[in-house]
């Protein structure tokens, strides 16, 4: 039989955000695939023309609103690195607490999607549900579900008093009985296993070679982890990357299934250790000079290049997501999968469409 | 008679279909959210589908761009009449903290007839469902007057410009 | 950070010995320099660190693609290709411009340059 080409997307049923792949299909069978972007493009990187340093906080925020946390903490880190602003100790750790709750949100809200790719939708609606007490955190503490805009240029704007410590400690408790209960559902089920084991696989060479990043890397054996930078209060919470060999969609979603709790005992920890002190320092002048960095964000690391004049303005500001570096991995994961497993093969490189096209 | 059932039902039960045209993630995970246990809308009828041409509501995040405006539009052109269009978001209403960026066409009311509008950054899934139910009087109203409805909604696909009036 | 100059003649020999070396392809940035150069900054990581080589270019200058080095290159030219207008050689897949507009689409121009050049393919 001859190929076709198939569009998928950019409006699909499993996609909750607009990509377009040509898949060339023989039969069944996937033979190539090639990604065409722009449905989300919005010139963020350009705004910065517009906007001066401290309000390019809030546009970083909103390259992605999942991981809009770390986005903020990465820039912020960045412009107090051109700018010498030592950030207080209390303000690392509590930048450590609401990115580790980002991810466990991300992290939550993606297994639940992943279940949906393969039918399984009774589980979906559990991590959503296990999800909203992580919401409901965010809200209490930082006064927003989504985008919690909790940093500033020297520090963090709220603070956390002992009694939310205390509250939120409680939550997770909770967080962590409820996916314990469904451990066993996302790692050992024969329906789960079925449709994910042996599905876009990914080799430990491809995955270094096609430079992908964070759970899609770590799913393949490499142990690389950008939190082993020890940026911010990390240095002081020791903790090992989770990596599992496999290579395929189960092992993506099982790096993620055990990273979530692993941000739990992380929050736990930094709650347990918060000392005390100011939130933020003063920041006086205009940040000056280059520089580059990264940090590890809910899909892998994310690297932001800022270049500063001394002016209001930025001079240019360059964001690498971690899905635009999966997106290569991608593309190489599909050829020889059948048409039907094409969602769930995508939704395991956990994608973020509006984060790759910004 | 079949007619009085469908009628009814349209608005007991409304089908709807969600796109993100462009916006941050952050409004779409919130019109998820409402259709998990803690808000549920399935328990009010609503139903979210994939496909355009079994929905009676186009939900819409997020600013227009000039590759993703050609598929809203295809996207609204599908839906069968009676049909409302919800924006969600700072983003969908105006174009919101993108709308200076230079890719950025602006509010979803830029490109097709938009019946409610949701605000917030991201808009909160109370505020979401409030948005559908208020949505439902509308589509109830097109439904009663569908020529009145369908008439005065108007848009020139060829322009950018708002060309409609309002209702 | 302090990048290492490189240029394109030796651009493509250089990625070779890096890879050798054991380092990931990062990414590229492009940033407009003057009016008429551009700077591409490419980004390798090994352990950990970042290094960073800088290629300063004339604006209409053709630049050798560093896909069939690394082929995880592909993306990011091809974005370079939409927001700065540089052409690059050997680019696979190649979207020529449309990575992220459209044919009918309004932005034609190069939109991350201050100083506008016109694309040679109109």
């Amino acid at each position: 039989m001859s190929n076709t080409i198939l569009p998928f997307g950019p409006q699909h049923p499993v996609l909750p955000e607009p990509i377009h792949l040509s898949l060339t299909v023989e039969d069944e069978v996937v033979r190539q695939a090639v990604p065409a972007l722009g449905y989300v493009h919005r010139g963020l990187e350009m705004l910065t023309r517009k906007k001066d340093f401290h309000q390019m906080i809030q546009v970083v925020e909103r390259v992605c609103g999942i991981c809009s946390m770390m986005h903020a903490m990465c820039y912020c880190r960045g412009i107090e690195t051109l700018m010498d602003i030592e950030v207080p100790r209390r303000a690392q750790f509590l930048r450590v607490i609401w990115s580790e709750l980002h991810r466990i949100h991300s992290h939550l809200l993606w297994l639940g999607l992943y279940a949906d790719s393969f039918g399984f939708e009774s589980v979906f609606m559990q991590f959503w549900k296990i999800r909203e007490r992580i919401m409901d955190i965010n809200e209490a503490t930082a006064g927003n579900r989504v985008i919690v805009s909790v940093n500033r240029v020297g520090g963090v704007r709220r603070d956390l008093s002992p009694s939310q410590c205390w509250w939120i400690g409680e939550q997770l408790d909770e967080v962590e009985t409820e996916l314990k209960a469904i451990e066993s559902t996302m790692l050992d089920n024969y329906t789960v296993k079925k449709r994910t084991v042996g599905k876009g696989v990914l080799t430990k060479e491809d995955a270094w070679e096609l430079g992908a990043a964070g759970p899609t890397l770590r799913g393949s054996g490499i142990a690389r982890d950008m939190r082993e930078l020890k940026y911010e209060a990390l240095d002081e919470l020791e903790f090992e990357p989770v990596v599992e060999t496999g290579g395929d969609a189960y092992a993506r979603g099982a790096v993620r299934f055990k990273e979530t709790l692993q941000s739990i005992d992380l929050v736990r920890r930094a709650m347990a250790r918060l000392p005390g002190g100011e939130t933020a320092a003063k920041v006086k002048g205009k940040p000056e000079g280059e520089t580059a960095l990264r940090v590890e964000q809910p899909r892998g690391e994310c690297m932001y290049y800022i270049k500063a004049d001394g002016s209001r303005f930025l001079d240019r500001l360059r964001i690498r997501t971690p899905t635009f570096a999966n997106i290569p991995p991608l593309t190489a994961m599909l050829p020889g999968i059948e048409l039907a497993d094409v969602p769930v093969v995508v939704l395991s490189i956990d994608p973020c469409i509006s984060c790759t096209e910004r | 008679m079949f007619k009085k059932i469908m009628e009814r039902s349209r608005i007991k039960s409304p089908w709807l279909v969600h796109y993100d045209c462009g916006s941050c993630n952050g409004c779409d995970i919130e019109t998820l959210a409402c259709l998990t246990p803690l808000y549920d809308v399935e328990r009010f009828g609503v139903l979210n589908i994939g496909n355009p041409k079994h929905a009676d509501v186009l939900i819409v995040t997020g600013s227009v761009n000039t590759r993703n405006r050609h598929v809203l539009e295809q996207i609204h052109r599908q839906m069968p009449s009676p049909k409302i269009v919800i924006a969600v978001g700072s983003c969908g209403l105006s174009g919101g903290i993108f709308k200076e960026a230079y890719n950025v066409v602006g509010g979803v009311d830029r490109v097709i007839p938009v019946d409610v509008y949701v605000p917030g950054c991201p808009a909160r899934p109370e505020a979401i469902i409030d948005g559908v139910v208020e949505g439902l009087s509308v589509l109830a109203d097109k439904q009663r007057r569908p020529d009145a409805a369908n008439g005065a909604v108007a848009v020139d696909h060829t322009n950018s410009e708002i060309l409609y009036e309002s209702r | 950070m302090n990048p290492v100059d490189m240029t394109t003649e030796t651009l493509r020999q250089q990625a070779k010995q890096i890879k050798a070396d054991g380092c990931r392809f990062v990414t590229v940035t492009c940033l407009e320099e003057t009016e008429d150069t551009l700077a591409l900054i490419y980004h390798f990581e090994k352990n950990l660190e970042l290094f960073h080589y800088r290629v300063r270019i004339p604006k209409d200058k053709v630049v050798p693609s560093l896909c069939p080095v690394f082929s995880a290159a592909f993306l990011v030219e091809n974005e370079i290709r939409d927001q700065f207008g540089v052409t690059f050689e050997d680019l696979e897949p190649d979207f020529n411009g449309t990575l992220y507009f459209g044919d009918s689409d309004v932005v034609t121009a190069t939109p991350f340059c201050r100083f506008g050049v016109k694309r040679a393919d109109g």
